[in-house]
């Protein structure tokens, strides 16, 4: 019966953003994964200043760096749970049969993970900068690279993710290979934040993150394709 | 249209198969037969590009799958042991992103249609986490109806299904078979298609 001729077909946009919406619907009905890394971000960044003690010249110093560091970890609680759910029910295998590039599906994928994952740390961000008594105009440094660096972490991620499919322990592994890879992030994303604080612009580390942003959008999608390729066999 | 040729397959140190050559034509269907570890699940992840073959080649319409991929993905229908579906979500809800996925975009009275007649009617918008196994596999195989492509890949499709169930796909292979389709797949369960006549292929 139904099958025709004339079926409308799915373009390369379209896909995209079936990916995505797929994927936020289903992180909106399993909202406890969502909600732990956001957690998780919150306790880590507040722990210091009741660790390290209530004085502002040290917060204000190592704010950039707290905040950073708890995304980069926590980016990575959620990165183990990218491909695996897809991987086990077997909508990985469909997936590949695509007849559209598996680079496009993963850069959607990609997509809603850093939506996810990725951007309300950066909405949480200005308020967590509060309890370290961050300047303004430190504070909009630190956004900016935020957006610029947190995509970045769920692009490399995203390779980690594909080579570590169902290896037993694959999480600890999955941090010990992209945590390195994440350190030039790191230093330009806390870099920017410093230079603005002693008076110097921070566009040239800004751009450098924006640089690497785009090197990981052209390249990571094919990559991780590759790496999900092999992780199937 | 399908061309194997001199193909082997090893698992680890253990070789499942070697020098198996077949092809198939439009309008033709082949049952795989072998017991248990035998490989058929193996020749059939071969087929759809998911396992690289130790030696061999496999080859659509002349050229080699490795070459085409994308255009040969879009032939292939593959139904694993994985049904490919979320619990979270709607029975209609899996089959709109499953045909989205194989490239077919779908309106939802479609898929509904497609649904209804895998006898999943009033169960179109339940997640599908509540439905039994039989029609989970059922959602699963809906796809078969709203699908374009030529060559049907199906592992054990007939698990958890019931004689209607089997009845049914039974009637779709024969539809598919007459439009020129082609059909290869697995199954411990008799299973006969009116008036073609059953290829086989036997692993041991």
């Amino acid at each position: 019966m139904t099958v025709a001729t004339g079926m409308k077909k799915t373009t390369l946009l379209g896909l995209l953003a079936l990916v995505i919406r797929r994927d936020l619907v289903l992180a909106m009905r399993r909202r406890a994964d969502v909600l732990t890394t956001l957690i998780f971000f919150v306790m880590v960044v507040s722990l210091f200043p009741l660790g390290v003690g209530p004085e502002m010249d040290m917060l204000r110093k190592m704010a950039a760096g707290v905040l950073w560091v708890a995304a980069l970890l926590s980016s990575m609680l959620s990165l183990g749970r990218l491909f695996s759910a897809d991987y086990l029910d077997g909508t990985l295998e469909q997936m590949m049969l695509a007849p559209q590039s598996l680079s496009m599906l993963v850069l959607g994928k990609m997509t809603a993970h850093w939506m996810v994952s990725g951007l309300p740390l950066v909405l949480m961000a200005p308020v967590l900068g509060l309890q370290f008594d961050m300047p303004v105009q430190a504070l909009g440094v630190l956004i900016i690279g935020l957006l610029l660096g947190t995509p970045i972490l769920s692009m490399v991620g995203a390779i980690g993710a594909a080579l570590t499919l169902g290896l037993r322990g694959g999480g600890v592994l999955l941090s010990l290979l992209v945590l390195p890879l994440c350190i030039p992030v790191l230093i330009f994303g806390t870099g920017a934040v410093e230079a603005v604080s002693t008076g110097l612009s921070a566009v040239s580390h800004l751009s450098l993150l924006g640089a690497l942003l785009v090197l990981a959008l052209v390249f990571t999608p094919w990559v991780t394709a590759q790496a999900l390729r092999i992780s199937m066999e | 249209m399908l061309e194997v040729s001199n193909l082997a397959c090893s698992r680890g140190d253990h070789r499942l198969f070697s020098g198996l050559g077949f092809a198939l034509h439009p309008g033709q269907i082949m049952q795989v037969q072998g017991a248990n570890g035998s490989g058929k699940t193996s020749l059939l992840r071969m087929l759809c590009g998911f396992m690289m073959p130790d030696e061999g080649a496999i080859s659509w319409g002349g050229r080699n799958t490795r070459d085409l991929e994308e255009d040969y993905y879009a032939e292939v229908l593959y139904l694993g042991h994985l049904n490919a579906i979320k619990d979270e979500l709607s029975a209609l809800e899996n089959l709109l992103i499953s045909a989205g996925l194989s490239g077919v975009e779908l309106d939802e009275k479609e898929a509904l249609a497609a649904l209804r007649r895998m006898g999943l009617r009033g169960r179109e918008r339940l997640p599908t986490k509540v439905l039994s196994q039989g029609q989970r596999r059922r959602v699963a195989l809906a796809r078969l109806l709203v699908s374009d492509a030529r060559l049907w890949i199906l592992d054990e499709p007939l698990t958890a299904l019931d004689v209607k169930a089997v009845a049914l796909i039974q009637e779709l292979m024969a539809e598919h078979l007459a439009r020129q389709g082609m059909v290869i797949f697995t199954t411990h369960q008799p299973l006969q298609v009116a008036g073609v006549e059953m290829r086989s292929l036997s692993l041991s």
